[in-house]
């Protein structure tokens, strides 16, 4: 079986308010299932890595062959919880821990 | 080569003009190069210098821009004839078919915009296409209504725009992806930008152009064309006087 490859972002979140990590969770994969419904929701193979909710960041995983799609969900997102807000790609990277290196 | 990022349509807010620094920093922050302002036809040179100056100091680079909303084709004719050497960028909102078909064929028009709601007032089609393509006038696309609409209406807004998007690319019209938006916390980082054009039917690196290379060109060939030396493509004055 093929390899699938993976990449990890870091995210920053902008809002008015806290946002804890299952709100977070909830409004991407909404904004996934929004623009690519359930089916491409499920090809993207996000996960939660860490979340920060003192520093407001977060790390996925994502699929790299549907990279491009979770960006522009992620950049869909204008609410967490009906409070405004924004997510904003910080670092891209093929490891974690080169992930972790770039943002440092 | 490191991209260039620009946005064409960022807006101001006019109740609020405290917030102008603010987002002007914000987009610079977010990594937009060159940053286009639609202002009031009537404002004068001073005022854009302060601006400009506002945008160089938050590490961008600032454009002029005018939207042009003409009800006939002679009210945007009167106004290119007026402005073209005043602005940067010139957007005209195309809101019916005549001024529609004739900012498509004048060579002084940079940006084509369609009301974003009013799907029959949309006038985007081959013969338009076609129209623009023997001139400079590139079609805008803004992210705003993309983000706050929903449902039915975010669906209809897609498909008018990958069909109308699919009629540029045929005819090589070049497309430009702008914010259009305000508030701050509605800007997005130009690879985002870049990401939600994917969704128009744009593979990655062209829509990558339509943020970065397209909106840049527009600006730097009108800047060039506005500054005092510039004669024609590609011919300026480099001395001028007896000894010539």
């Amino acid at each position: 079986m093929k390899r699938v490859k993976r990449r990890y972002l870091a995210l920053q979140l902008e809002t008015e308010e806290e946002a804890s990590q299952r709100e977070f969770l909830d409004t991407v994969w909404a904004a996934i299932t929004t623009l690519y419904g359930e089916h491409g929701a499920s090809q993207t193979g996000l996960a939660l890595i860490d979340f920060n909710d003192q520093k407001k960041t977060a790390l996925i995983r994502v699929s790299l062959s549907m990279l491009q799609q979770v960006r522009a969900s992620l950049a869909s997102v204008t609410q967490i919880n009906g409070k405004e807000a924004a997510l904003h790609v910080v670092a891209i990277s093929g490891t974690i821990k080169s992930l972790k290196k770039n943002i440092s | 080569m490191k991209r260039k990022f620009a946005d064409l349509h960022l807006c101001l807010n006019p109740k609020d003009p405290n917030s102008t620094p603010r987002i002007m920093a914000k987009a610079a922050a977010l990594g937009y190069d060159l940053i286009a302002v639609p202002l009031n036809p009537d404002i004068p040179e001073a005022e854009i210098s302060k601006f400009k100056s506002i945008c160089n100091d938050a590490g961008a680079d600032f454009s002029s821009r005018v939207d042009l909303t003409p009800k006939t084709r002679k009210q945007l004719m009167f106004q290119l004839r007026k402005l073209r050497r005043k602005f940067e960028v010139i957007c005209v909102q195309c809101e019916n078919k005549e001024v529609a078909r004739q900012a498509a064929k004048d060579r002084r028009v940079d940006l084509l915009s369609f009301p974003f709601l009013d799907f029959r007032d949309r006038f985007f089609d081959w013969a338009e296409a076609e129209l623009a393509s023997n001139s400079l006038a590139a079609l805008e696309v803004d992210t705003k209504p993309l983000l706050l609409l929903d449902g039915s209406k975010r669906i209809r807004l897609l498909s008018t725009l990958r069909r109308e998007i699919s009629i540029a690319r045929e005819f090589h019209v070049p497309v430009v992806v702008s914010s259009g938006v305000a508030k701050e916390m509605l800007l997005r980082k130009p690879r985002e930008v870049a990401a939600f054009a994917s969704l128009l039917g744009f593979d990655e690196a062209s829509a990558l152009n339509t943020v970065s290379t397209i909106p840049s060109n527009i600006a730097l060939r009108n800047r060039e064309k506005l500054s005092c030396g510039f004669v024609a493509p590609g011919i300026r004055v480099v001395k001028e006087g007896a000894d010539c």
